[in-house]
Formats: structure tokens, sequence, C-alpha cells
């Protein structure tokens, strides 16, 4: 019997395999294909207080290897989210997490204040890394002193795990996990996407509505993993790795790179079982290399 | 109608022009229910390029023998593999997706109409219609006499009128230019094709009265609903092609 499992501090997660925020919507997308209580954790779909429309079509243009998305956050607002999402989704038996967003540092204080109350929901993964919305997202990511305003902010009401979500388009990606280490993080995650654009050059005119977009998939999967490596060397709390993960090999880099944790998001398009063939992959390495424990090839090639 | 993710055997790949191929799928087991204008979700192996799966209509299904067919047009790298595929290889695809034509009244007065690749499900549309009884008229719009694909098939399912943008065949001009939608009153209109195509049929819908049901083909990111890259601006807000589509009603949309 092999132990997948990882904790952030107290919180125990049942294997190292959760979904990305937005590809895999509130899990009942995927209910046909698999048992969503099988993975790690889920991580539901960018939230924000107040409904939000999202950018106009086109929002998606595929690439080499990847795609470049500029959604913007579409959802229907926390109160939504608590009416109709929550009792649904609290049925899973693993953890689900939600993806806070907002425009102003005081958006993020009063969403996670509203989630402290959710019982089932035991941590939030503060986004402050989307690059596809006006105000706020990415902003907060890309400038250390928000950065740490914001999950000071956030960490002085919420009383639970809190994640913070970090954006790969800066300098040094360390500064930014140590600064929010510092602000009471319990946990990183990253990469979010890289932002990019696409021509479309038939028509003259950007593919994307917004010009330019995230980039995900396995393009951007060794800048991926080069920033988890610096990360999970610089900090002291979990890191949750992601960026272009497609297959079990993909994932167990990230894991060897020094990652407590995947998350799976693009993949999830293309093969909706991709998580859980990933958890599946996983579990067999292990068992194959005669393993009991995936901690212990936390960071491997580190030693 | 649970939604499966399947590897299916390509039984026959039929040219029939530069442009259009149709695939014959055998499913390992027994299909599942689905309805005209719905679609499957299609992998494309084989290139850093195809790295979405291809969204395409449902053209026929065939319960006797577990296949399905896709009608396809060859528009960019995914596409043109989808055509060098040969009897026996495999395709994966994620079906049934997505909603479907709603069913027209008893004894209405019914028109398909399609261009292009749009006519795809409307022959997956037509043998449902027949099978309840229904009769049937098409509106088939091409560029050319040359891109005309099809003909028979649709005429055995009823009366096809024609129109080709340079008059090589059928009426000259585009669908809505055919003295058909003069003489008849059509009551509900199926439609599917190039979107300047469903516009120009939706405005002679409106200006009629008919009610008129459009499938939508949007770029998508997953087919599920999970990636919200398919939405259409809607009276409602941001709607996904994928899952509250791929058919709207028009007074939905905001053409």
């Amino acid at each position: 019997m092999v132990n997948l499992g990882f904790s952030i501090g107290d919180l125990r997660f049942r294997n190292p395999v959760l979904t990305a925020s937005g590809t895999f919507g509130y899990g009942s997308e995927f209910d046909d294909f698999m048992d969503v209580s099988r993975l790690g954790g889920i991580v539901v779909k960018g939230t924000t207080l107040e409904p939000r429309e999202g950018n106009p079509y086109p929002r998606m243009a595929e690439t080499p290897s990847g795609m470049l998305n500029s959604v913007g956050l579409q959802n229907k607002g926390i109160d939504y989210f608590g009416k109709y999402i929550y009792p649904r989704i609290s049925e899973y038996d693993t953890n689900v997490i939600v993806n806070v967003n907002g425009s102003y540092v005081d958006d993020y204080v009063a969403l996670a204040e509203r989630l402290n109350s959710f019982d089932r929901i035991p941590a939030i993964e503060l986004n402050i890394s989307c690059p596809n919305v006006k105000m706020g997202g990415m902003a907060f990511g890309t400038n250390l002193g928000s950065a740490r305003e914001v999950t000071r902010a956030v960490r002085a009401v919420y009383m639970k795990k809190l994640i913070v979500k970090l954006s790969p388009n800066v300098t040094n990606i360390v500064d930014f996990a140590l600064a929010v280490e510092e602000e009471g993080a319990d946990a990183v995650s990253l990469i979010n996407t890289l932002l990019g654009m696409v021509v479309d050059v038939k028509r003259m005119k950007p593919a994307l509505s917004t010009i330019t977009g995230g980039l995900s998939g396995p393009a951007v999967r060794p800048v991926a993993l080069r920033m988890v490596w610096q990360v999970a060397r610089a900090v002291k709390i979990p890191v949750i790795g992601m960026g272009g993960i497609m297959n079990t090999d993909d994932a167990l880099q990230f894991i060897l790179a020094g990652a407590s944790a995947i998350q799976v998001g693009t993949a999830s398009f293309i093969d909706p079982l991709a998580s859980v063939k990933i958890l599946e992959g996983i579990e067999k390495y292990l068992t194959d290399k005669g393993i009991s424990d995936i901690s212990d090839i936390k960071g491997y090639i580190n030693r | 109608m649970a939604k499966r993710i399947e590897s299916l055997t390509v039984t026959d790949n039929h040219r029939l022009n530069s442009e259009y191929f149709i695939l014959t799928l055998l499913s390992p087991g027994t299909l599942p229910e689905m309805k005209p204008a719905q679609f499957a979700q299609v992998r494309v192996e084989g290139s850093p390029d195809t790295f979405l799966r291809r969204p395409i209509s449902i053209h026929d299904a065939d319960r006797e023998n577990n296949t399905i067919r896709l009608l396809v047009q060859i528009l960019g790298k995914g596409t043109e593999t989808l055509s060098r595929l040969r009897q026996g290889d495999q395709l994966n695809i994620i079906y049934p997706l997505g909603n479907s034509f709603s069913m027209p009244l008893k004894g209405q007065k019914l028109l398909l109409a399609g261009g292009g690749c749009g006519i795809a499900p409307l022959l997956f549309m037509a043998k449902y219609l027949r099978e309840k009884g229904f009769n049937i008229d098409f509106l088939l719009g091409f560029r050319n006499r040359d891109r005309v694909i099809e003909y028979e098939e649709y005429s055995s399912l009823g009366k096809v009128f024609l129109t080709t943008e340079d008059g090589s065949m059928g009426e000259k001009g585009f669908l809505t230019d055919h003295p058909v939608l003069k003489e008849n009153r059509y009551e509900q209109v199926y439609c599917c094709g190039p979107e300047p195509m469903m516009k120009a049929v939706a405005s002679w819908c409106r200006m009629t009265g008919a009610a008129c049901e459009v499938s939508l083909e949007n770029l998508m990111g997953c087919g599920i609903g999970a990636c919200l890259c398919c939405v259409v601006d809607t009276v409602r807000g941001n709607l996904c092609t994928c899952i509250d589509g791929p058919v709207f009603n028009i007074n939905d949309l905001k053409w």
C-alpha cells in the first residue's frame, strides 16, 4: 500500500492530484466520465463577489502544444455559488477549494470572509495571477507590494487554509513566493497562465477579442517546472505545481522537482480522464519502484 | 443521456470532393442515445498543432450497425489529418454532446435550411422527423455545382431546393434569394451553416413569423462546459455553445 497523501498544515489530502481552477468546471461536468471523489481535491472556477460575464467571444485560440484563453473569470458570483453549486459540490468526498478573485483588496477580503462559513470548503486559492481581467487579478500578482497587501488582508480574515496562486509573468517568482509565505500563506500554487497573443493572419486581427490572453498546455511546462523547482527550494510551505501537465510522467517531474502536489489543467479538456489516469500512474510508479510514501520522492532531484 | 469517451473504428472514409469527406465509425458497443444537432469532440492525434479536440456534428447514426457518420470539411490541419484516416484506424471521441433541435408541433410546415458543412446535422434531423411522420423541405446552399454534396441522400428524405452562388446548379444566389421562400409559408425552420447565412435566414424568419432554431459552430476548448471558451452572447448573458447549445432559438440570440 502506497501513501499518496500530503498535507497543508492540518488539512489532509488523500492524494496529490488536484484539478486546476477554470479547467474542471464545478466537477459535475466530469461526472459522466469519472468518480470526482477519487481526486485529492478540486479547485473550482474562479469566483467573484458579483456575477461576471467575462470577455467577449472569441476568447480562445489553439497554439502549438497549447491554447490561449481570455475567458475573464466568467462566473455567477458567490451568492449563486452558495445557493446552487455549493450544496451539490459538497457531496464530493474530496477537498473542494474555491479560487477567489477580485478587482480590489476589499473584494478579496469580503469573499474570503464569506467563504469562512462554507463548512465543506477547507481552503481557498487566492488568484492574484489571472491575466484576463482589466482590474485586479494579475495586477496584484506582478507587484510585490500588492501581492503582500492582498495576502495579508485576506489572511487577517480567513480562518482556514490559504493557498496563493502565483503569476509566472514576473522577473523573479521566488520573491513573490517568499513574500506571500511571510504574509501567512499556507501554500503556494503555480503557475497561472503565461501572457501571450495570437494574430489571425486570414482576418488580419488578433485571434482573441482581448488581444492578449493566457497560455496554457504542454507548451508552458518547462517554464512552469523551472519555476516550481525554484520556489520549492526557497519556501517552507507546500508548493502545488501546475503548468501543462498531461500525463503521469509530467506530474512526476513536478514532484521530483519539489512540488507536494500537482494540478491538472488544460489536459482535462483533451482527456477528461487525465487527472484520474495521472493518479493511477503515480501510484503504479511508486509501487514499481518499491517506494511506500510519495513524500520520499518529493524534491528528490535536489538530493 | 450520459456522455462517453470512446475509441471507434473507422470503417469507411468516403471522399465527396476536394473539400468534404464522410467518416463512418463503428462503436465497440451499443451506440448511446443521440439527438439531432448533437456533436462529437474528435481527438486528432499526431501533431502539436492539433492540440485540442475538434467539434464535429453527428451527420447520421445507424443503430442497427452501431455506426455513426461524420461529414467533415477540410478547413485546417486537424480536419486535414482526419481526411487521411483509413479503414481500421481508431478515432477517439467524446459523445454525444450538446442539446438538440426541438420537435415541431404536429402539422407544422417545416424547412431545414443549411449551407456548406452546415447541412451535416440536417440529415440526422430529417431522418428523425421522417420517423415521426413529418414532411420536410430542404433549402441547401453551396458555392457552386462542384461543391454540392449528398444531393441524392437529402432528396430521398424530402424536397430539396438548391442555391449556388454562381448559379451553376439550382437558383443563383444565397439561400434567402430562393423563390421557394416566397411561395411557401414555413412555420418552423431549422438552420445550420455559416453565420452570415444563418443571420439572413433568421431575419427572414422574423419577417415572416416563422419559428427558427440555429445550430452554432463556435470555437471550442473542451466541449463539455468546463472551459467557458465557446460562449455566445444571448439575452440570458454569455452561454456555452457546447452545453447550452449548439442549438439556440433565434429569439435568444442578439442577432
